[in-house]
């Protein structure tokens, strides 16, 4: 995977007259992967879910072939729903950020690989979420009822957990990750939430249960230190940061956790 | 499927704010929950609110109220709200921030370490608290983290990728249930429930290019509308003054850019060239400071909405284009990035230019629906069972929205459905004798609505549809509004109604297909937009967000009523209801002079201009004949009404002839297109 950002100074200098999108697709989970390719006339400011709602529309491939027109997830738009994932031009990354003047052509579309494959570009990260459960990424409330305000808090604190809080579980750092495959790692962003909320004053009071749940053969101790998370990271988040913490959280927890049982 | 303690099962459909603040409260009560989001709910739309949340907490020593809050909201709603339902969200507002901070919301902070509040649109106050710029996204966050735990604890069931195709109706239109169809497999299934809330958000997509998600089609809502529940007031759509032009969607730029000191300008000289950086101070229009020196750049959407809309019209936009600079960089780096770094990172991801140092260029943008699903005062919709929240509900926001009560207004929507689901369950008679026929039969009546979509082969592109739709809805039905115009663009929804009989699914891959769902959404949005075009048609004054050059004052004698549009086969039936003014006399309008000075002296602003310390935030109330309080609350102040001239069904020749005549006696453009 290669983790090279392409700028737009890289990008052609003369305008093109159109767009080449070559679609890696699958029919449906357990087909063949197979390559389409299509052409559309050149727009300023494309984004690649305006590419692929154009191909939508009138899905012929660059050969005239009529196809059945590409699946994709999409939503927000904004980059803060985290749901139009995928690899582009090798790099993970949101489709909806992903502005046409700074890929070079002809751009490649593909479906993460770290996930199942629903159909083309559609990808399963449930498993993401089933994390968050067993690292009990949440504070144990008493209760919704009005108990008045929360801790207070530092500013300088609440800035590193806000930085963690932006996770909108993408799947980039997993997809990115050379230790990532399936179920055998916790991985970052799961470590990360540990991280959200083992600092938090009330969070604090449970945090056992949350180092026990990256403590397992699946746990954090698999970090190869790659480092790729943090770089490929859309909301720059300190992901190895949040890794070392809790590295030493679980150790700490490991020695001494026997003690208060 | 979930199991609650006594059996009682709610259906809850969408898994945004609202609809995970419903859950939780539900899940926390013991009962059991089925959640149904087209997308994972973490993904909702409701991570897209930027700014914050307003609660009159009054820690800035600004003798801010929940009764200010109140009058705020009501005020730049344009009195059409009912306004025990507004109050009670505002009183409930400072315990639902305080919730989030609990469940440890980033919220920004002072010195001191407490919540940090900024101002916005449409009041005096410091009165927003907020998460850096993504207060959405760490308010939906935090209830997803909450609704995950009692997932785990067995209460929530999830059918993530599961979308409402329609309600189950018992013979005495009690909701039973509802079919959902798996947007992989499109198996269609019915679920049985003792009581369904609808949490679904805007239906933005009408508009084609709008603020909105990708998910916000209103299809749901409009399904419902389709099955007998009334729509209320589907007319007024906010367009947001400030959004980011694109090819796919208008992204939003917060109003937080404003109430952090950004400035709204235009070059003095028409069609001036020059970048934004060269021209000086002098040359600068600073427009809504100019026209409005008590709220400046900080007037309620739909004003700022025009006055930019105006400015451009008359060809005093950037370049002479459609574009006004929304200016941040005379303001420190280091504030901006605290503040609104996650905004201007939007910006500068889509547009390439660095906000902090080059003023952005933006242009206003369809964003929020006040209307909605027609709901009582416990969110009780008109069908038994039946219940909604949040933006697809008409509550609280009246003819515009104020910036930064959204987010407040669905966990309040939530907050109250919740308790009134649980009890309308608990008694119900479930069960009847008859109850399995229904679900077979909606099931059936869901597969074959599929199967002819699937069998049609026609030569109309329901994409081509969907963007002559939005086309013909943003201009015409969107910031001004013409009689002649909204006619036409009636006809033009019938015209392409009639279209869409001849749409074919162009995907011979079923699994996992985009095209049967958008079909399914596209026949809903047209029926929804024949209910915001033709409500719009017949409300012939200007409030709030909805604004007529040919009637541009408002009209309480005949409009301070609330739209309802009923379902036929038709079109929609319009009739109109009285709006709740108990608490508050509307009053005139007027943000060129602070809302004191044209409403008359509030205690908050003679203690203050006394120097004296505010009293307690929830405890004030307005003296001088502000507050009418009625001896008896529960009963609406009821209006007058000429139902003949108001109730007339839309589609009678005769009748669109009698108001072609009064439009024209009015002295307003001729309405025959």
């Amino acid at each position: 995977m290669s983790a090279q950002v392409q700028h737009s100074a890289t990008a052609q200098h003369n305008t093109p007259s159109s767009v080449v999108i070559r679609i890696r697709r699958r029919e449906k989970p357990g087909a063949d992967q197979y390559w389409e390719e299509f052409e559309l006339p050149y727009r300023a400011n494309l984004n690649i879910i305006s590419c692929l709602m154009e191909i939508q529309k009138n899905p012929v491939t660059r050969e005239g072939k009529r196809t059945t027109p590409p699946v994709w997830n999409m939503n927000c738009l904004e980059q803060v729903c985290g749901i139009c994932t995928m690899v582009i031009n090798g790099r993970v990354r949101q489709s909806c950020s992903a502005l046409v003047d700074q890929l070079e052509q002809p751009i490649t579309l593909e479906p993460m690989s770290k996930f199942p494959n629903v159909r083309d570009l559609i990808v399963d990260r449930s498993q993401m979420f089933d994390h968050l459960k067993r690292v009990h990424a949440w504070i144990e409330i008493d209760g919704t009822h009005d108990l008045g305000p929360g801790p207070r808090m530092d500013q300088e604190d609440v800035s590193e957990r806000y930085a963690y809080s932006r996770c909108m579980t993408c799947g980039c750092c997993l997809e990115a990750c050379p230790q990532y495959d399936g179920d055998n790692y916790i991985g970052p962003q799961a470590i990360a939430q540990v991280r959200l909320f083992n600092m938090h004053p009330s969070g604090k009071m449970t945090r056992d249960e949350r180092l026990e749940g990256i403590m397992g053969d699946d746990g954090i101790t698999n970090c190869g230190n790659a480092q790729n998370c943090v770089r490929v990271c859309p909301m720059s988040i300190p992901l190895t940061k949040a890794i070392y913490e809790e590295n030493r959280e679980t150790v700490i927890h490991g020695l001494f956790g026997w003690l208060k049982r | 499927m979930a199991a609650g303690t006594n059996g009682i099962k709610i259906a809850i459909v969408g898994g945004g704010l609202a609809g995970l603040a419903a859950a939780m409260k539900i899940a926390e009560a013991g009962h059991a929950v089925d959640l149904f989001s087209v997308v994972p709910v973490k993904r909702s739309h409701s991570v897209c609110a930027q700014g914050g949340i307003n609660g009159a907490v009054n820690t800035k020593g600004e003798g801010d109220s929940t009764w200010e809050h109140f009058d705020d909201t009501v005020y730049g709603g344009d009195f059409l709200a009912n306004q025990p339902p507004a109050k009670a969200m505002c009183e409930m507002a400072p315990a639902i921030i305080y919730l989030f901070d609990r469940m440890g919301v980033p919220f920004s902070r002072t010195k001191e370490g407490l919540l940090d509040f900024r101002r916005f649109g449409g009041t005096k106050h410091h009165r927003t608290a907020f998460a850096g710029a993504s207060t959405g996204q760490q308010l939906l966050y935090a209830l997803d983290e909450q609704v995950r735990r009692y997932e785990v604890g067995g209460k929530v069931q999830k059918y993530e990728g599961w979308e409402m195709m329609s309600l189950i109706l018992d013979d005495h239109q009690v909701c039973r249930g509802l079919v959902a169809m798996n947007l992989q497999t499109l198996e269609l299934k019915a679920f049985q429930a003792d009581a369904v809330m609808m949490a679904t958000g805007g239906p933005g997509l009408i508009f084609g290019k709008s603020t909105n998600s990708m998910v916000c089609t209103g299809s749901a809502v409009s399904a419902c509308y389709q099955q007998g529940a009334k729509y209320a007031n589907g007319e007024f759509i906010q367009v947001h003054p400030t959004s980011i032009p694109g090819e796919d969607k208008l992204r939003l730029m917060s109003e937080s850019a404003r109430g952090e000191g950004g400035r709204v300008w235009v070059p003095r000289q028409k069609g001036d060239t020059r970048a934004a950086s060269s021209i000086p101070e002098s040359e600068r229009w600073y427009f809504l400071e100019e026209k409005y020196p008590a709220y400046g750049n900080l007037v309620p959407r739909d004003i700022a909405t025009r006055e930019i809309f105006q400015v451009c019209l008359d060809g005093q936009g950037i370049g002479g284009g459609n574009q006004v600079y929304l200016d941040l960089s005379h303001l420190p780096a280091e504030t901006l990035d605290r503040k609104l770094g996650a905004i201007l990172e939007i910006y500068e991801m889509f547009v390439g230019d660095d906000p902090r140092h080059v003023p952005m260029r933006i242009f206003p943008g369809v964003h929020y629906s006040m209307g909605g699903l027609w709901v009582d005062f416990d969110q009780r919709t008109n069908i038994p069972g039946l219940l909604a929240a949040g933006e697809c509900d008409y509550s609280i926001h009246g003819a515009n929205r104020l910036g930064a009560n959204s987010l407040v207004s669905c966990v309040y929507g939530g907050f109250i459905a919740a308790p009134a689901a649980i009890e309308f369950a608990k008694n119900v008679q479930r069960n009847g004798t008859d109850s399995s026929k229904i679900y077979d039969q909606e099931l059936k009546r869901q597969q074959e609505i599929n199967d002819g979509l699937i069998k049609q082969s026609g030569t109309e592109n329901q994409y081509v549809i969907h963007e002559e739709m939005g086309k013909w809805m943003t201009d015409n039905v969107t910031v001004v509004r013409y009689n002649d115009k909204l006619k036409a663009t009636d006809n033009k929804l019938l015209e392409l109604m009639d279209r869409y009989q001849h749409i074919s699914i162009n995907d011979s891959n079923l699994w996992a297909t985009m095209a049967l769902p958008h079909a399914r959404h596209l026949k809903n949005m047209l029926e929804l937009a024949r209910v915001i075009t033709l409500g719009a048609l017949n409300r012939n004054e200007s409030r709030g967000a909805h604004y007529k050059p040919d009637f541009p004052k408002r009209d309480d004698e005949n409009f301070l009523k609330t739209t309802i549009a009923e379902f036929s086969g038709e079109g929609p039936v319009l009739s109109y209801e009285a709006v709740d003014i108990s608490l508050l006399k509307p009053r005139v309008r007027d943000y060129s002079h602070n809302k004191q000075e044209t409403a008359g002296a509030t205690v908050a602003a003679s203690a203050s201009a006394a120097g004296l310390p505010p009293k307690e935030g929830a405890k004030q109330v307005p003296i001088g004949g502000e507050e009418q309080k009625p001896a008896d609350l529960s009963a609406p102040v009821v209006w007058t009404q000429d139902k003949e001239k108001v109730n007339a069904p839309l589609r009678d020749d005769e009748t669109r002839k009698e108001l072609d005549k009064s439009i024209e006696d009015a002295g307003g453009k001729s309405d025959k297109v």
